[in-house]
């Protein structure tokens, strides 16, 4: 039974885990990178991204100093009854584990104004779907600013194609990345409609490296943009190299006939995100 | 890879500017680590008073918001912001005594000219390497704002703490260099 105090805990567990821990796809991703990486700076950038790993784990202490504004997305089966208000109950589970983990707090009250920070990181930024069945899938990603400001949205027209995409998310990647923690990890929405295709880029980040795209199309488009990306030069940490990105996911959704929409969702090095199932 | 120099602060103005673009360094000594809130605050009172408040004039500035101090650590994990989102206020503070700066990612041109100007210089450190980064700070200590949190100015004391020069005092851009280079190396790769 998927109840909401199971949930909270759920949400408690994953933000203590990927605050202190990369992913472990992304992890693997950087080690395998390394080796190849023929600039000895952009060796040096990632020999210090696998070092801060390992202390990060060890030690218990956050991967990076922007611990992030928390995503909760909880996929619930329609056999479930949860009662109360998700929105409070994740919150709370929210604000306890930033105070118990000694995590930063970088949530303001109202982005226009006197920008006030709400003190305990709340609060989340939370969906909830339905999907048949029992139990629910929380998944839960800190998403640091830098790398969301890197990101962005295009509704292009059809005839754009997957070059226009390209095109796009290369653009996008080349003006922004430096800022944005290099290597990345570049989330991909196309289709839905104008607010729908940036959810889908960031979830699309779930996905992990490795695991094939869910089409041929998408596999086509996520290799082209991973060779432009790479082919940019920016490098880890951006001051040169071949390792931009280490790698490039695609979801994709049906759309209207008249419409192309594309969104980027850029992922840091230090992507946290962790999926809980609760039965 | 060429050896890093070895920076004592303050007081290194002088040597700063003489390092060339991408030249590798461990700094040690006093920082002060500020970002977007701050440089309003900055901003506002060197224009009320004329002068750098807080001592600053000679220091560095470090784009950082820290996680909280863990039992038995000076400081959580501490590393670099996006340094572009300073951009606005970066010029004002190098005329009025800020010698370098420290913060991720390429800054605009009017820094570059800033630095090109005032001999001053800008560090790239590696973002998301924060729990490394932090085993190179003995202290942290809040000097002013302490009401906006992570945001106050805070004074560290830095001890071999790894960076690259990013902007050297004639103006050179290594994100621009830097990425022309491995473009080109990328280029004659798939040819």
């Amino acid at each position: 039974m998927a109840t909401l105090a199971a949930i909270a805990e759920a949400v408690r567990a994953a933000i203590a885990e990927a605050a202190v821990s990369l992913r472990p796809d992304v992890l693997a991703a950087m080690e395998r990178a390394l080796p190849l990486e023929p600039s000895c700076r952009a060796q040096e950038v990632l020999g210090q991204l696998l070092e801060n790993a390992r202390i990060a784990r060890a030690e218990r202490v956050p991967v990076c100093q922007d611990t992030g504004a928390v995503w909760v997305w909880i996929e619930l089966g329609t056999d479930e009854r949860l009662g109360g208000d998700p929105q409070c109950t994740v919150d709370e589970a929210l604000r306890q584990a930033y105070r118990d983990n000694g995590l930063r707090m970088s949530v303001l009250r109202d982005a226009l104004g006197e920008r006030v920070n709400t003190g305990d990181n709340t609060p989340a930024f939370l969906d909830v779907s339905l999907r048949p069945g029992s139990g629910a899938s929380v998944h839960v990603m800190l998403k640091g600013g830098g790398s969301d400001n890197a990101s962005a949205l295009a509704m292009l027209d059809p005839s754009a194609g997957p070059d226009g995409i390209v095109r796009f998310v290369t653009e996008t990647v080349s003006a922004k990345a430096t800022g944005a923690c290099p290597p990345l990890i570049v989330g991909v929405g196309v289709g839905g409609t104008f607010d729908s295709v940036a959810k889908l880029s960031k979830k699309a980040l779930l996905r992990p490296l490795g695991m094939p795209a869910p089409t041929d199309a998408a596999a086509d488009l996520e290799e082209a943009l991973l060779a432009g990306i790479n082919a940019l030069g920016i490098g880890p940490a951006g001051l040169g190299g071949l390792t931009t990105a280490l790698g490039v996911r695609v979801l994709t959704a049906p759309c209207h006939i008249a419409a192309l929409p594309v969104a980027v969702n850029v992922g840091c090095s230090a992507m946290r995100s962790v999926t809980v199932e609760v039965p | 890879m060429t050896e890093a120099a070895r920076i004592v602060l303050p007081d290194a103005g002088r040597v700063l500017r003489e390092l060339p673009v991408g030249t590798p360094v461990l700094l040690s000594g006093p920082v002060f680590a500020a970002r977007d809130a701050t440089h309003e605050r900055l901003a506002f009172e060197l224009d009320r008073d004329g002068v750098l408040p807080y001592g600053l004039a000679g220091q560095v500035l470090f784009y950082a918001g820290p996680t909280p101090a863990a039992a038995g650590r000076p400081a959580g994990a501490v590393g670099p912001t996006t340094a572009k989102r300073m951009d606005a206020w970066t010029p004002l503070l190098m005329e009025a005594g800020i010698v370098a700066t420290i913060g991720k990612g390429a800054r605009s041109d009017e820094v570059r000219r800033a630095c090109a100007r005032t001999g001053a210089v800008h560090l790239a450190a590696v973002g998301g390497a924060a729990a490394l980064l932090a085993t190179a700070v003995r202290s942290v200590e809040v000097v002013a704002y302490p009401e906006l949190g992570t945001e106050a100015l805070m004074r560290m004391e830095l001890e071999g703490f790894p960076a690259w020069v990013a902007i050297d005092a004639r103006g050179n851009d290594l994100y621009a260099l830097a990425r022309a280079e491995w473009a080109g190396v990328a280029s004659r790769r798939e040819s």
